[in-house]
């Protein structure tokens, strides 16, 4: 669930900074840990990262910028990830990815006005023998159709 | 009653949780006594979910079964009956040595585990040496699985004779090319064959940590590792003392963050560092200087977790399998358009015909064949005259093809080659780390060059063959290295869709 920017506190970001410190490379973990808390890399984060880690605030963004997953803005309460890749287009996995789009109104990382579902494109889920794929949240749904599609839709409330 | 359903993601995404709910629901109702364990996959896709019931000993499958079939499963008179699942035609041709328990065991039950032969191999290593251990794995002709086919013994050769306070073992399970999902079967499905076989890379090399670099798109692959290396802790499979011989290994699940080019080994270890996932110029080899500077040894998920049954069973009983230089068991990911997708373990040499119209059973669609995309999106797209093509490293490059971590992905003949050709430049381009000019702007180029074709500039195909020259000799990786492969081949075999009349006939 993505938490307004309003209510970031910054304790708990101190404490994930802190509690992946002695890690190796504890830049992505702390990034996902925060991702995970907040729903996205809160910029209130971008400092105190810099600091914990010695690296300049520069480095940090081009971290946070270069990795498709993370996020400096609240998405929807559902994403949804439509697999664009081969195996699934070998099974109509455009036509089903560009329908859902139209259906919404919607660009590739575009958020429904209710802000219930924001639509994104990934690469591949491993579920390329019961293709098309997507995944809503952390759950993997296979052999997607259209009147599945709208129920998947229609349930996240888009 | 004993009963397995599959926890596998693929069987769950096509609703094995809900046939589970059903039989549960079911045999409260009818008081019928069941004892459900959760398995990985045993890779038959296309009858997942696949429930299994004990009878007599022998497992029977079902499926692909519906919450509708709990009832008549649980009766015995479910018209989904397969009969013993390892007579059917797809387990009994297989040789399976690296998934030889994948849907069978319980993947996080250590005494499962054991019971089916695991750890038998890393005690093995323990009477060992490092160079026994190196040697043991040159022996076995294994080579890497992630896609360039290097062989693993004298990778880990470099590290073992390298110098150093701290070496690691990082596993790459980046698994991003379309069309395969070894690598997340086996994480969820025998997670310990990987825990293992990193402990014994450990081992023979000197190194006494180790990293899997996951990607965030599997996150039931990542539960179940992360379970897997707490219960191996706790048991003393892993730690300062690996199983009581005084050696130290451990180990720890970093999750990826959506970049396909964070696959490419140099990439992947700054990104596990917290840097760009940018690609790294080789020399220095990782193997020399790795994560954090450190020897580092880099291998996919299967290649490790083929290590365990090559200690097990012996280097010999491996090497005995496959084809020319490729040794052993290539685990052949079949998926698309396909009527029977799933895994498929079997010795280098098989033929390509046999694998999409034997054992695949042509396309789902019903419709004739047109390619098949073999080694992801850095792959070729073969025609179905090119099917009589050995699937085996050297075999498959003579004809222009590349095996890759062996995905296929079957395409039929409404497919679009045009289209398929725009989609490698327009991911490269997506996906492209930035660092060097013929991969970035190359493929922003190439997507431009695949439109004026697609608009009927002909002047253009040369064009674009000269820019696929460019990108291959010029790339730093095999990102902007080899997209022109995919791209070119289906210029070359299927060159109508490059051709006016196409838009003449249309
Ligand atoms: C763009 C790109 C993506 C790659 N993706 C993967 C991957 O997802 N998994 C993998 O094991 N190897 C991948 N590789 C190959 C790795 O660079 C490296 O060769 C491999 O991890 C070595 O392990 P192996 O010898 O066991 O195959 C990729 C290479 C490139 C150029
Ligand atoms: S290509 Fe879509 S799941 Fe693999």
């Amino acid at each position: 669930m993505p938490t307004p920017e309003a209510t970031i506190d910054s304790a708990q970001i101190g404490r994930i900074i802190s509690s992946h410190t002695d890690l190796e490379g504890p830049l992505l973990p702390i990034l996902h840990a925060l991702q995970d808390a907040f729903g996205f890399v809160p910029s209130q984060a971008h400092a105190p990262i810099a600091e914990a880690l010695n690296i300049t605030r520069a480095e940090l963004h081009g971290v946070i910028s270069f990795y498709h997953d993370f996020q400096t803005a609240p998405q929807g309460r559902h994403v949804l990830k439509i697999c664009r890749a081969e195996a699934c287009q070998s099974v109509g996995g455009k036509a089903l990815a560009e329908k859902t789009l139209a259906k919404l109104g919607l660009d590739w990382h575009g958020t429904t006005p209710n802000g219930a579902v924001t639509i994104e494109p990934v690469y591949c889920l491993g579920l390329c023998a019961c293709a098309p794929a997507v995944m809503i949240g952390d759950k993997v749904i296979g052999r997607v159709d259209d009147t599945r599609m709208d129920s998947i839709i229609s349930e996240a409330g888009a | 009653m004993k009963i397995t359903v599959p926890m596998d993601s693929a069987a769950k995404a096509v609703g094995a949780d809900e046939v589970v709910e059903a039989l549960l629901a079911v045999a409260k109702d009818k008081g019928i006594e069941i004892d459900i364990t959760r398995t990985g996959t045993r890779g038959m896709i296309w009858l997942e979910p696949l429930v299994e019931v004990e009878i007599d000993g022998v497992r029977h499958g079902f499926g692909p079964a519906t919450p509708a079939d709990a009832a008549a499963i649980l009766d015995g008179s479910s018209d989904k009956a397969l009969g013993p699942v390892e007579a059917l035609d797809w387990m009994k041709r297989q040789t399976r040595l690296t998934f030889a328990r994948v849907g069978i065991i319980d993947p996080l039950s250590l005494d499962d585990y054991q019971a089916h032969g695991g750890l038998a191999g890393l005690k093995r290593a323990l009477s060992l040496t490092g160079q026994e251990i190196t040697d043991e794995v040159k022996a076995s002709g294994l080579r890497g699985r992630g896609g360039a086919g290097f062989p693993t013994g004298i990778k880990w050769q470099t590290v073992h004779d390298a110098d150093a306070p701290q070496k690691y073992i990082v596993c790459n399970a980046d698994e991003g090319d379309s069309g395969t999902f070894a690598d997340r079967m086996i994480m969820e499905g025998d997670p310990f064959t990987l825990i293992e076989g990193m402990a014994i890379a450990g081992l023979g090399v000197g190194a006494t940590k180790g990293y899997v670099y996951l990607r965030s798109e599997y996150p039931d692959a990542i539960n179940v590792m992360r379970k897997a290396v707490d219960i191996a802790r706790k048991a003393g499979v892993l730690g300062a003392d690996v199983l009581g011989a005084g050696r130290a290994f451990d180990m720890e699940i970093r999750m990826g963050a959506g970049a396909y080019v964070c696959g490419e080994e140099t990439s992947l270890l700054n990104s596990l560092e917290g840097k760009r996932g940018v690609v790294r110029a080789k020399p220095p080899l990782p193997a020399l200087e790795g994560f954090l500077g450190r020897p580092t040894v880099v291998n996919n998920v299967i290649s490790l977790a083929t290590v365990p049954v090559i200690f097990e069973k012996g280097a010999q009983h491996y090497a005995d399998f496959g084809l020319g230089r490729s040794r052993g068991t290539v685990t052949l990911q079949i998926a698309g358009n396909v009527a029977r997708g799933g895994l498929f373990e079997t010795a280098f040499g098989i033929g390509l015909d046999e694998v999409v119209n034997d054992l695949g059973g042509g396309t789902l669609s019903g419709r004739p064949v047109k390619a098949v995309q073999i080694g992801g999106p850095l792959g070729s797209y073969l025609p179905v005259s090119k099917f009589d093509a050995k699937l085996g490293y050297e075999e498959l490059d003579s004809q222009g093809g590349l095996l890759g971590h062996a995905g296929l992905v079957v395409f039929d003949d409404t497919t679009d080659m045009l289209g398929m050709a725009r989609f490698a430049m327009e991911f490269c381009a997506v996906e492209s780390c930035g660092k060097c000019t013929p991969c970035r702007i190359g493929a922003v180029r190439g997507v431009e060059t695949i439109d004026r074709i697609a608009q009927g500039d002909m002047e253009a195909l040369p064009l674009l063959a000269d820019l696929c020259e460019t990108m291959k000799d010029g790339s730093l990786c095999a990102l902007g290295g080899f997209t022109p492969l995919p791209v070119m081949s289906a210029v070359t075999h299927f060159p109508d869709a490059f051709s006016q009349t196409k838009e003449a006939a249309e």
